[in-house]
């Protein structure tokens, strides 16, 4: 058992662990290694949220993920490609004229049709389960504390426009009561452009008392010169950008590819540069989350899953899902043990909070 | 520690100072209160202490402010933000961070201060704030007066020697209110932090203040000095120092404690005599609530209420913040449909109704009225309320013109003064003609003078015919206006009686009078002022003040 701590694990621990899990389900289609991942990334999040508003997206995202198996399978059934197979039933179809050609409505309908979307749907509902488990167990907020400093008012920037979202919400929600109370339509064209300029107006008074309470507590002080500032900022998004392409690159095409590989040395690269040209401001940090031992487990764990994943597509038939003839997916034992170790994080990642004051309350 | 010289501020486009030639020092380790009507250049004075005006909010200014020896024609508000923590008035517009304590150490990290120390001082804020068990939380899921309590803990963690505050308890429920007032007692006496700090509920806070800086009606006119001597003579005065007037008494006691030790006297006078016993009739029934729940997600906001509203009466709704007030004004009004049990406005759901027949039923002003208001000048306003409504052209206007006189045409709505621009919103609501009226925290920004016309205006309604019903913090507010006083708890009804011994018997609900003259029942100033006044002792009728409670 690692050394009881109060503050909460890194969060670019819980993004890394979360994307290596969605990693190795972008590289299987197979029914039981998806489930698995699924249930590993679910009961992670279920014994290590906190109670906070955003802990919520893991369900959301769910939700959404279920959505998404759904118009998968509904598109393949109604217009998707005549897949050959066994037919379950067909759909009427619809003749269309010949400069629709290639698009079908109806025919028939196959299980392999019908099965192999599914299996696509779910791929992508547990990439998406992923991002929601990083969402909920990471808070934005905190992931954009560890900015690098080039990029610091650009993080800000970005904390507002998330903080000032649900603020909005709630003023359309007050304008359109305030027009019932008057007596007008909130429904309806009529209602909504009533609704434009009394929302902007209440956003513009908020940013502007917040400017005033961020001025009075000192933002922009003691930056560095405008200029070098902008330079570093530059430097800093244009390398991270470079790196995303770089890893989609290489992530795509499932091999390191030059171009790929050159990106991302070269993002690298740039990052470091504007981090160290930005680092003479003079900005502190209040508790900066610290990368410690359960931070390198938790990262470890999804590595150690998706390489076990990544490995077993040495024989490409464990990883999908056997269409022709139509059967149970294969049983890649070294991959579901490997998707198994990503349950670390339930033990070896501080509990959250509230969860920490109920055990101190049973331990009084 | 702060000091005006010969302050003008005046604002662009403005024909006329805001402040004009002030001159005022505020010692160090000095809790100071501002008092001055609604537009009387409040906020602006506090503002100029950090230096938001002018380098924030444009226009000039002449003369000198500084704070602890700076000047702030040299120095920005950003580097005064060690010397003075700025807490403005709508604090929740003023979060950076998402939870307690990266919202506390936020300043610090703007100031560079190195990380132990910045350890330290959140974990001080903490402790002074009360806020240690809220340390993680998000700031979007704490209550009205703690977030409050995080702002100004924001405001202190970079300590700064001076701490400005625009009004800070004025969305507060009572209990709230004192907690924070308690805290910022405590950054005085156990830290010797200077306090500025705009309040209109002064019932609240004149019994803290060392000093108080009285703005009047005309720009220039500013006269600082210790409380006693300020409201011995002050328009704007609290109950207590009103009373005392009445009753003569000096020098002016400012906490209810003071004046209950001269109490006795002015009791045993009332005692002979007899107040009026007002028996209203109790009109017909406008409204019925009728076992009513509802809830949020999983938090249940009203369980099972159940109320009849009468013709004729001003209903008080009290209770904490998030105890179900606005919940049940919105159902009443038909803004949330009712989920389980029923809402009927003369017969009728309002959630059923289109907006145009729901506004003859029942009105609601919100809390803050200038949601309702989206016209450029007062007479469209108008114009628009008479066609939403389908009235008489000049209905509306009429109606505004009997609440307030001399609003012009071709003002517009934004630059009203809070009382105006509550009574526009008053206006455009009643023109229609409502049977139910309901008003949301109605006081909030209103000074003495605003608010007694308010009062006036709501019992006229009443006398009417109207049914108000007035949820509201403000105890005075309700010892002045209401006949019933509803509590809500939790979403529950907890007491539901006659205005006056709900006051006078409930420690948290009772206005200043009540207290200082328990266990007589009074309510107000007037009240006691006009019993004095017809103060021909009728020894043979015994004071009967709970005959009240027959209506």
């Amino acid at each position: 058992m690692l050394r009881r701590r109060l503050q909460p694990l890194h969060p670019i621990a819980w993004w890394c662990w979360a994307g290596t899990l969605a990693v190795a389900a972008s590289r299987t289609t197979n029914l039981l290694l998806l489930g698995l991942i699924l249930a590993v990334v679910a009961w992670v999040v279920s014994t290590r949220r906190g109670n906070s508003p955003w802990a919520r997206s893991f369900g959301a995202l769910l939700r959404l993920g279920l959505f998404v198996i759904a118009i998968r399978v509904a598109v393949q059934v109604l217009f998707g490609d005549r897949v050959p197979g066994d037919t379950w039933f067909t759909l009427p179809s619809v003749p269309l004229p010949h400069w629709a050609a290639g698009v079908t409505i109806g025919g028939p309908v196959t299980a392999q049709a019908a099965i192999g979307a599914f299996c696509q749907g779910l791929q992508i509902a547990v990439i998406l389960a992923c991002f929601g488990a990083a969402n909920s167990l990471a808070s934005s907020f905190r992931l954009l504390r560890c900015v690098p400093a080039g990029l610091y008012e650009v993080a800000v920037a970005v904390t507002v426009a998330i903080s000032f979202t649900p603020q909005v919400v709630l003023s359309i929600a007050r304008v359109r009561d305030a027009r019932r109370l008057r007596g007008r339509a909130t429904t309806g064209l009529r209602g909504w452009r009533g609704l434009a300029i009394p929302v902007l107006d209440g956003a513009l008074e908020r940013s502007v008392a917040l400017a005033a309470s961020m001025d009075a507590r000192g933002f922009g002080r003691r930056s560095s010169s405008p200029k070098r500032r902008r330079l570093t900022a530059a430097a800093t998004l244009a390398g991270l950008v470079g790196l995303g392409v770089g890893l989609f690159e290489v992530l795509d095409s499932g091999s390191a590819s030059g171009i790929g590989l050159a990106v991302i040395i070269l993002g690298g690269a740039l990052v470091i540069g504007g981090m160290a040209g930005a680092s003479h401001g003079s900005r502190s940090r209040y508790r900066p989350d610290r990368w410690r031992a359960a931070e390198w487990l938790v990262v470890g764990s999804g590595l150690l899953a998706a390489g076990a994943v990544v490995a077993a597509g040495s024989d490409p038939s464990s990883l999908t899902q056997p269409l022709y003839p139509l059967g149970l997916p294969a049983v890649p034992l070294a991959a579901l043990a490997g998707i198994l170790i990503a349950t670390l994080p339930s033990v070896v990642a501080p509990a959250p909070a509230p969860v920490r004051a109920q055990l101190q309350e049973v331990a009084a | 520690m702060i000091s005006f010289d010969r302050v003008t501020v005046t604002y662009p486009d403005a024909p006329a100072p805001v402040i004009d030639n002030v001159s005022l020092t505020i010692e160090e380790g000095h809790f100071a209160l501002v008092i001055g009507a609604t537009g009387a250049g409040k906020s602006t004075l506090l503002r100029c202490v950090n230096g938001l005006v002018p380098h924030f909010s444009g226009g000039r200014l002449n003369g000198t402010v500084s704070v602890d020896g700076r000047s702030t024609e040299k120095y920005r508000p950003r580097d005064l933000a060690d010397a003075v923590g700025y807490v403005g008035q709508d604090a929740d517009a003023t979060f950076v961070a998402d939870t307690v304590e990266d919202e506390l150490g936020y300043a610090m990290e703007n100031l560079g201060v190195d990380a132990a120390t910045m350890r330290r001082r959140v974990e001080e804020v903490l402790d002074t704030l009360n806020l240690h068990a809220l340390r993680q939380r998000a700031i979007t899921t704490l209550s009205g007066g703690q977030r409050q309590r995080v702002a100004i803990g924001a405001a202190f963690t970079a300590s700064p020697r001076a701490l400005v505050l625009d009004e800070p308890t004025s969305s507060l429920d009572p209990v709230s209110a004192e907690e924070v007032l308690a805290s910022l007692a405590r950054l005085v006496h156990d830290q010797g932090t200077t306090i500025l700090v705009a309040e209109h509920r002064l019932e609240r806070i004149v019994q803290f203040a060392d000093v108080v800086v009285a703005l009047g009606a005309a720009p220039g006119e500013v006269r600082s000095g210790v409380p006693a001597e300020i409201f011995a003579t002050a328009e704007l005065a609290p109950p207590v120092v009103r009373l005392a007037r009445v009753a003569g008494w000096s020098p002016v006691p400012l906490s209810v404690r003071d004046a209950r030790r001269l109490a006795p006297e002015l009791r045993r006078r009332l005692e002979a005599v007899r107040r009026p016993v007002v028996t209203a009739p109790r009109g017909d029934r406008v409204a019925k609530v009728k076992a009513l729940s509802a809830s949020y997600g999983p938090i249940p906001a009203l369980a099972e209420v159940t109320l009849d509203l009468h013709q004729g009466e001003v209903v008080a709704l009290m209770g904490r913040n998030g105890s179900g007030k606005s919940t049940l004004l919105n159902h009443l009004v038909g803004l949330r449909r009712a989920q389980r049990g029923s809402v009927e406005v003369l017969g009728r759901a309002p959630a059923t109704l289109s907006a145009t027949e729901a506004i003859r039923l029942v009105g609601l002003v919100p809390q803050d009225p200038g949601a309702l208001l989206c016209a450029e000048t007062v007479a469209a306003e108008c114009r628009d309320g008479d066609r939403d409504g389908g009235l008489a052209e000049g209905a509306t206007r009429a109606v505004l013109e009997s609440l307030v006189s001399g609003i012009s045409d071709s003002a517009h709505p934004k630059d009203l003064s809070e009382g105006q621009r509550l009574a526009l919103a008053l206006a455009l609501v009643l023109a229609p003609e409502p049977p139910l009226l309901l008003l949301d925290e109605p006081t909030r920004g209103l000074d003495y003078g605003a608010k007694e016309r308010l009062s006036l205006q709501l019992r006229q309604l009443a006398a009417r015919g109207h049914c108000v019903v007035v949820a509201t913090h403000d105890v005075e507010l309700v010892a002045e206006v209401a006949d019933r006083v509803v509590v809500l708890a939790d979403g529950e009804v907890i007491t539901d009686g006659p205005a006056r011994s709900v006051v006078c018997h409930s420690a948290g609900l009772a206005s200043q009078v009540a207290r200082i003259l328990a266990p007589a029942e009074w309510l107000t100033v007037e009240e006691v002022a006009s019993a004095l006044a017809a103060s021909a002792p009728a020894p043979t009728l015994s004071p009967e003040p709970r005959n009240e409670s027959a209506r």
